[in-house]
């Protein structure tokens, strides 16, 4: 196979500048990320522990298998929401091993709010279940939910991406014989209910454990009935009498324990198999991504050096290298799997656009996993590509990738814009994992265009009303707030606080988590012909 | 049983709820189950025994070293039914039993006792007079006691009264009989005792002495034969007053006879124990006799083959108790399961032990796993012998005094025998183990990388291809 050859100079101002400038955001990740998973009023530890309950990472701890990663899914999800105290949105969710099985776990943090249910507490959920769903992952909850967050009911109640869905899902997923086993570690109130409800089996904690669809309190306004939640909903009703629980657990740490027997008893799927390689790391060091990630978005970096630091051996087998330059594609392994690798060099231009289409059918007819690396303006505008049809080469991009079925990975390590961010498929095209690096940046468009936009309509604007053109000032009255919120909105910490991806990576980490992620998506098949069509050659 | 196995005799063990699985019961040709775990409700329980013993057609009754084995009750109702009970008569097991009655009877039979009462106080004007008469340090005992229960050593007037009445209560209710006396507390004494065979003719023999002074909380932990101070001429004395003892109380079958020695080497009688000692191994070894043999003949009737003169011994011989215990928590007791253990051997170590891999120590009971015993030709060699077969031994899942003992058996002071009854509390209050082990670092490292290995080799199969990222990363993100 044909090694990459580095171009870089590690001793250059830009590499240095580049370089520095990802370490300090890195470093603001490993905060960031520091604060979400530990940073805790010593208050609410106390009272779990009070309740004699463990925290979730060291439940965490105890249920995976020692010495084996766990991909965390969105770990800053909702920061800077709700007075920035709902870390994580309350829920700590992951791909890890249990009993040599991949699975997903997610678990209330009950150190927050009670683990109250916020609307990205529900989004989190969602995006669990889907990826649940979509790579045929058995699903463990560790649930200790007050339930929804009631002032906050109209946002995680009523429209189809909120409470109902998650037994909706659960409903579809067992019928999709996907495992849901559930940990009832507190209280599991209302809508919380039906989650031990509807898994396949439910572990009962006695003593801090309570399923019940009103508590105490309701029970009391509506029919006077005085109880304790212990005999409304505690673990001796549900495991002697209403057959509600399936397994009696001591405390929480016999719980996991009763976890992972059942996971050992359950049968390991047959993954979906891939021609592997012995895995081999790459040539150059990893390290010096962040010296080749450039900082400014204007400054174009050959993203041909980043796949020569992810992929093993650094050997890359480029597909129609001469042709539409401004979109590489080609062949490459990682961690032994083999994979399609489609990244940026340049906005996308008819030839470029169609290239892609044409070699994601091909790795598509050859069940090859698809990874994305979007640094991406858009597609190229102007009078001669609208001549060409760059609106249907456009489309042929899009279509192909949009209805390839084999696992799609996307990461986004540099500008996310517009209808780029589609073609290189986006959240919205469902890629099994989405992924930004630290520097990334994620909007309709940059906000430099988009005031540069508004700024041309305003005048073109005043000229058919025969007004007299804007002063300065006034161009940069209208440019400013929308640079601004640009700014604030589009980063990759903001887009991970609102679940846009499933977590900020550290670029050093990009082989590792693609690594994990390819390995977790063949648990699901991947589906034979469904095109009933040949490759078209574009 | 191994002894009766060789002479051809069919044996039967009892046991309660917890000793379902003990190694007495797997070895013995039947057994039979007395009741709960309660040691009311069986290894004390008279009536089920003798049940027991009638049921399969026993013969005879072995007491063993605990429970019933001093009780008079037990001895009588043997005789009543007319089972052969393996120990002296009942009489001289009451007698005996009583330390004030004994040393009556010693004092008669011209054997020096310690300084102290005659018969048993309960008033505490009385009690604290006798203090005042004796001198203090004095030793409050109880009068039915043994095993180091209802025993306080008092060394200033004003801790007398408490003394007496905490000594009192633990003894009633350990033994159902609360009456104490008082004796002389000799500072710095070894603890040297002689075994005694005498069959019902009259006859009287000594096996030799042993030395057991290393104790923690009264108890012996290591004993040995001989002992370091023994002289020819002080063995002739002191086996000539212990057969004295045995002959003026009546004594049938084997029994011990321990004295106190002081630093001067006078030796005082302190009392008899009428049954076969846990540490009876080291004389057997040094012998080469079989005591338990003995017992079986002298019950039955034969007249001892032995003579004084006969009596040979050759050699050294250690032993050390083990017991589910840990030494860095005052000795307090340590049950749970036996994960592994290997035994050590060799020539000359003998292991007697009740546990296998697997076993679960009662909490119930006195936790003791095993008897380690070493013979050699000296006692350097049996030292270093001891040395070599601690270390071998591996008990995993409870605690146990292993490294302790290890300890003890090389410091300088046990290797000049400078050992007396408060030797652990001179030399080795406060003990700790040495951790800081490199070894056993590098074993545990190792070990655990062969594990991580093994899981991955196993989880790669089901996959049936190269191994996944899940199995190589290691805890990554965690």
């Amino acid at each position: 196979m044909d090694v990459i050859e580095t171009k870089i100079d590690t001793k250059s101002d830009e590499y240095r500048r580049n370089y520095d400038s990802m370490v300090a955001q890195v470093a603001e990740l490993k905060e960031e990320l520091r604060i979400a998973r530990e940073d805790r009023p010593q208050k609410a530890k106390d009272r779990i522990a009070a309740q004699g309950k463990m925290p979730i990472r060291e439940k965490l701890e105890r249920l995976l298998d020692r010495n084996t990663p766990f991909l965390e899914i969105a770990p800053l999800a909702g920061r800077g929401m709700y007075d920035g105290m709902i870390h994580g949105g309350g829920l700590v969710c992951g791909v890890g091993i249990v009993c040599g099985k991949e699975v997903l776990i997610t678990g209330n943090d009950a150190t927050i709010k009670g683990g109250a249910t916020y609307p990205m507490t529900m989004k989190k959920t969602l995006r669990v279940q889907t990826m649940a769903m979509q790579n045929h992952l058995p699903i463990i909850t560790l649930i200790d939910s007050a339930g929804g967050y009631l002032p906050m009911q109209s946002e995680v109640f009523p429209d189809i991406d909120d409470g109902g869905r998650i037994f909706y899902n659960q409903s579809i997923m067992s019928k999709m014989g996907i495992p849901q086993i559930t940990a009832v570690m507190g209280l599991c109130t209302a809508g919380g209910a039906y989650v031990p409800a509807m898994s396949d089996e439910t572990i009962h904690v006695k003593g801090i454990g309570a399923i019940f669809l009103g508590g105490p309190p309701l029970v009391k306004a509506a029919t006077g009935e005085e109880v304790t939640a212990e005999q409304l909903g505690g673990v001796d009703l549900h495991c002697r009498e209403s057959g509600v629980s399936d397994y009696y657990a001591e405390d929480d740490a016999h719980a996991i324990e009763i976890v992972r027997n059942i996971m050992e008893y359950m049968p390991a799927r047959e993954k979906a198999r891939l021609p592997m390689h012995e895995p081999k790391p790459p040539l150059y060091d990893p390290k010096e991504i962040y010296g080749i990630v450039s900082k400014e978005f204007k400054v174009p970096y050959d993203v041909r050096e980043l796949i020569a630091r992810i992929v093993d051996g650094s050997e890359f087998l480029e597909f129609k290298e001469l042709f539409g330059p401004t979109v590489v594609c080609g062949w490459a392994y990682i961690h032994g799997y083999p994979v399609g690798i489609i990244g940026n060099n340049g906005v996308l231009f008819p030839d470029s656009s169609m290239k892609a289409a044409q070699f994601i059918q091909i790795c598509d007819k050859r069940k090859i996993p698809l990874i994305f690396l979007q640094n991406i303006n858009g597609f190229i505008i102007g009078r001669e590509y609208e001549r060409q049809g760059i609106a249907k080469h456009g489309h042929k991009m899009v279509m192909a990738q949009a209805c390839a079925t084999v696992p799609k990975f996307t990461v986004i390590v540099g500008a996310s814009f517009g209808a780029g961010n589609y073609a290189m498929c986006g959240r919205a095209y469902n890629p099994r994992f989405l992924w930004m690096y630290p520097n990334a940046e994620i909007a309709v468009m940059g906000g430099e265009q988009a005031s540069g936009v508004l700024v041309t309509l305003r005048k073109d604007q005043l000229a058919k009303e025969g007004l007299p053109p804007m002063t300065e000032e006034e161009e940069e009255a209208i440019r400013k707030p929308i640079i601004e919120a640009s700014k604030k909105e589009s980063n990759a910490l903001y887009s991970t606080s609102q679940l846009w991806d499933d977590g900020v990576l550290d670029p050093l980490d990009t082989r590792d988590a693609l690594g994990l992620a390819i390995s977790a998506s063949l648990n699901a098949p991947i589906p034979d012909d469904v095109f009933g069509y040949g490759i078209f050659r574009m | 049983m191994n002894t009766c196995r060789e002479m051809g005799i069919a044996t039967v063990a009892v046991y309660s709820e917890a000793d379902r699985k003990a190694v007495h019961v797997l070895k013995a040709d039947q057994a039979v189950f007395l009741g709960d775990s309660d040691p009311a409700e069986s290894y004390l329980n008279i009536d089920k025994i003798i049940e027991a013993a009638k049921e399969t057609g026993a013969e005879a009754v072995h007491p063993g070293y605990g429970f019933l084995a001093e009780n008079p009750l037990f001895a009588e109702r043997c005789e009543r039914e007319k089972l052969v009970f393996i120990g002296p008569p009942s009489h001289v097991i009451r007698d005996l039993g009583n330390k004030t009655v004994a040393r009556r009877t010693v004092v008669a039979g011209g054997v020096p006792v310690i300084p102290g009462m005659n018969r048993p106080e309960s008033d505490p004007g009385i009690l604290a007079r006798e203090a005042e008469n004796i001198g203090y340090p004095v030793l409050v005992k109880a009068a039915a006691g043994g095993g180091g229960k209802g025993m306080r050593i008092v060394t200033s007037p004003k801790d007398f009264q408490e003394a007496c009445a905490s000594a009192s209560s633990e003894a009633g209710r350990a033994f159902s009989d609360g009456s104490i006396y008082l004796e002389r507390y000799l500072t710095r004494s070894r603890h040297v005792e002689f075994q005694i065979v005498a069959d019902q003719h009259g006859h009287v023999v000594h096996l030799f002495e042993r030395e057991c002074s290393i104790q923690r909380r009264h108890q012996k932990i290591i004993e040995e034969t001989p002992s370091p101070i023994m002289t020819f001429e002080l063995r002739q004395r002191m086996g000539a007053a212990a057969v004295a003892v045995a002959k003026a109380s009546g004594y049938v079958n084997a029994g011990t006879v321990e004295f106190l020695v002081d630093q001067q080497g006078n030796f005082y009688f302190l009392e008899v124990n009428t049954r076969l000692q846990v540490e009876h191994p080291i004389t057997e070894m040094i012998t080469g006799l079989d005591i338990v043999r003995i017992q079986l003949e002298v019950a039955s009737g034969s007249q001892l083959s032995l003579t004084q003169e006969n009596v040979r011994s050759r050699g050294h011989a250690i032993e050390c108790r083990i017991y589910a215990e840990d030494p860095e928590k005052g000795f307090y007791p340590s049950p749970g399961k036996i994960i592994y253990m290997r035994e050590p051997s060799g020539p000359g170590v003998r292991n007697d032990c009740g546990i296998y891999s697997g076993f679960q120590v009662p909490v119930e009971y006195d936790p003791i796993l095993s008897k380690l015993i070493v013979y050699a030709e000296d006692r350097n060699q049996a030292i270093m012998r001891m040395i070599q077969a601690l270390e071998d031994y591996v008990i995993l899942g409870v605690s146990t005094p292993v490294p302790f003992l290890i300890d003890v058996l090389k410091s300088e002071a046990f290797a000049r025998g400078d050992t007396f009854t408060d030797f652990i509390d001179t030399h080795f209050s406060g003990w700790k183990p040495d951790r800081f082990d490199e070894d056993a670092a590098c074993a545990a490292f190792i070990i655990d990388e062969l594990s991580r290995g093994r899981k991955a080799e196993a989880t790669a199969t089901q996959q049936g291809a190269g191994l996944s990222p899940w199995q190589t990363l290691g805890p990554w993100g965690r």
